[in-house]
C-alpha cells in the first residue's frame, strides 16, 4: 500500500511541477487546454455518482442521496463551501437518527 | 500605490486565505476519517495529504482503495484528477516567476484554492505582488489546515466510531459536487457531467471499483475533440 501511495502522490506532484518545467508550447494547445477544462468536470461528476450511489459493485439508494440533494439546494442559494458540506452531513445524519433513511 | 493602501490589500488577502483554509479544514476532517475507515493507517492517510495535496485526487484514491479497486486504478484516478493542476501551474508560472527550490514548493501548493485566490487579485497592483501573495498565502493556509485536519479526522475516526452516524459519507460527495458546481458554466460542461454520471452508473455493476471513474476521462477527451472539430475550442 505504501508503494501505491508514494507512486500516486509523487506522480500528482510531478504533474503539478510539469506545468512549471515543461515549455508552454507543449501544454498550451487548444485540445490540451480544452480537455484539461473538461476532465475535472467528467471525473468529478463520476466520483460524485460513485460516492453517492455506489456500494462496492452495486448501486444503492440511501441517506447519502438526500445529503447530496440538500447540498445542491445550498449551492443554489450560493452557500459557501463549508456550509454545503455541513448541511449535507447534518441532513443525512438527522434523517438516519430518525430512522427515515438507511 | 501608497503603502497604507498596500497594507489594506495585504490584510484582505490574508483574511481570504484564512477563511478558505478554514472551509477546507472541515472537509479535511472528512478526508481523514474516510482514509482511516478505508483500510489505510493514520500515517498513510496523512502521507496522502502531505505529498499528494490535491483534495479531489485524494478522495478518488481513497474511494477506489476503500471499495477494493486495484492499485493501478487508484493511481490512475488520482493522476487524471490532478491533470488540471498542470494547467494551473502553466498559468501561475508566468505570474510567479520562481526558480530553484521555490519552484518545487510552488508546484506543491498549486491547487484549486491557491490558483483561485491568486487569479482573483488585480495583476496591476504593485506589478503582480497581490497575485503572488494570493497564491502563497492561500496555498500555505490550505496546506497547514488541510494537513492538521486530516490528522484530526484520521485519529478521531477510531474514537468517533461509524462515520455514517455523522453523515460524513454524505459530506464527501457533497464537497466534491461543490467543486464541480462552479465548473458547470455552459451547456457543454453540463452535457459532459451528465454523460459522465450515466457512464459511471452503468459501469459500476460491471467493472471493478475505480474503472467507472477513469473511463469517464474518455467522455471529456471525446467532447474536447468534438469541440476542436467544430472550431469552438
Amino acid at each position: 500500500m505504501w508503494l501505491t501511495i508514494l507512486v500516486a502522490a509523487g506522480g500528482s506532484w510531478a504533474i503539478k511541477y510539469a506545468g512549471y518545467a515543461v515549455p508552454a508550447r507543449i501544454l498550451d494547445r487548444p485540445l490540451v487546454r480544452h480537455a484539461a477544462v473538461l476532465l475535472p468536470v467528467a471525473l468529478l461528476a463520476a466520483i460524485v455518482t460513485v460516492q453517492t450511489f455506489g456500494h462496492n459493485q452495486s448501486l444503492v439508494l440511501d441517506g447519502r442521496v438526500v445529503g447530496l440533494g440538500a447540498a445542491v439546494v445550498a449551492l443554489r442559494f450560493r452557500a459557501p463551501f463549508i456550509v454545503v458540506v455541513v448541511v449535507a452531513a447534518v441532513v443525512t445524519a438527522s434523517l438516519r437518527a430518525l430512522g427515515w433513511v438507511s | 500605490m501608497a503603502s497604507n493602501q498596500w497594507l489594506a490589500v495585504r490584510a484582505r488577502i490574508a483574511r481570504n486565505a484564512l477563511s478558505i483554509g478554514g472551509a477546507v479544514a472541515v472537509y479535511g476532517v472528512s478526508f481523514g476519517a474516510l482514509g482511516a475507515t478505508s483500510g489505510l493507517s493514520v500515517g498513510q492517510t496523512c502521507a496522502l495529504s502531505v505529498i499528494m495535496f490535491t483534495g479531489a485526487s485524494q478522495f478518488a484514491f481513497v474511494g477506489v482503495v476503500g471499495a477494493g479497486g486495484s492499485a493501478i486504478a487508484a493511481i490512475a484516478a488520482a493522476w487524471l484528477l490532478g491533470l488540471r493542476n498542470a494547467m494551473y501551474a502553466l498559468r501561475m508560472s508566468t505570474l510567479l516567476d520562481v526558480g530553484g527550490v521555490r519552484k518545487l514548493l510552488a508546484a506543491q501548493l498549486t491547487i484549486d484554492e491557491s490558483t483561485a485566490l491568486a487569479l482573483a487579485q488585480d495583476e496591476e497592483i504593485e506589478s503582480g505582488r497581490a497575485t503572488r501573495l494570493g497564491f502563497w498565502s492561500g496555498g500555505l493556509s490550505v496546506y497547514v489546515l488541510w494537513n492538521a485536519a486530516t490528522l484530526l479526522g484520521a485519529v478521531g475516526a477510531g474514537a468517533l466510531g461509524d462515520p455514517r452516524v455523522y453523515g460524513l459519507d454524505a459530506a464527501i460527495p457533497a464537497g466534491l459536487f461543490a467543486l464541480l458546481w462552479p465548473r458547470l458554466r455552459d451547456r457543454e460542461a453540463w452535457a459532459v457531467a451528465g454523460a459522465a454520471m450515466c457512464v459511471a452508473a452503468l459501469l459500476t455493476p460491471m467493472t471493478r471499483p475505480g474503472i467507472p471513474v477513469i473511463a469517464t476521462g474518455l467522455v471529456a477527451v471525446v467532447a474536447a475533440l468534438r469541440a476542436l472539430r467544430r472550431g469552438a475550442a
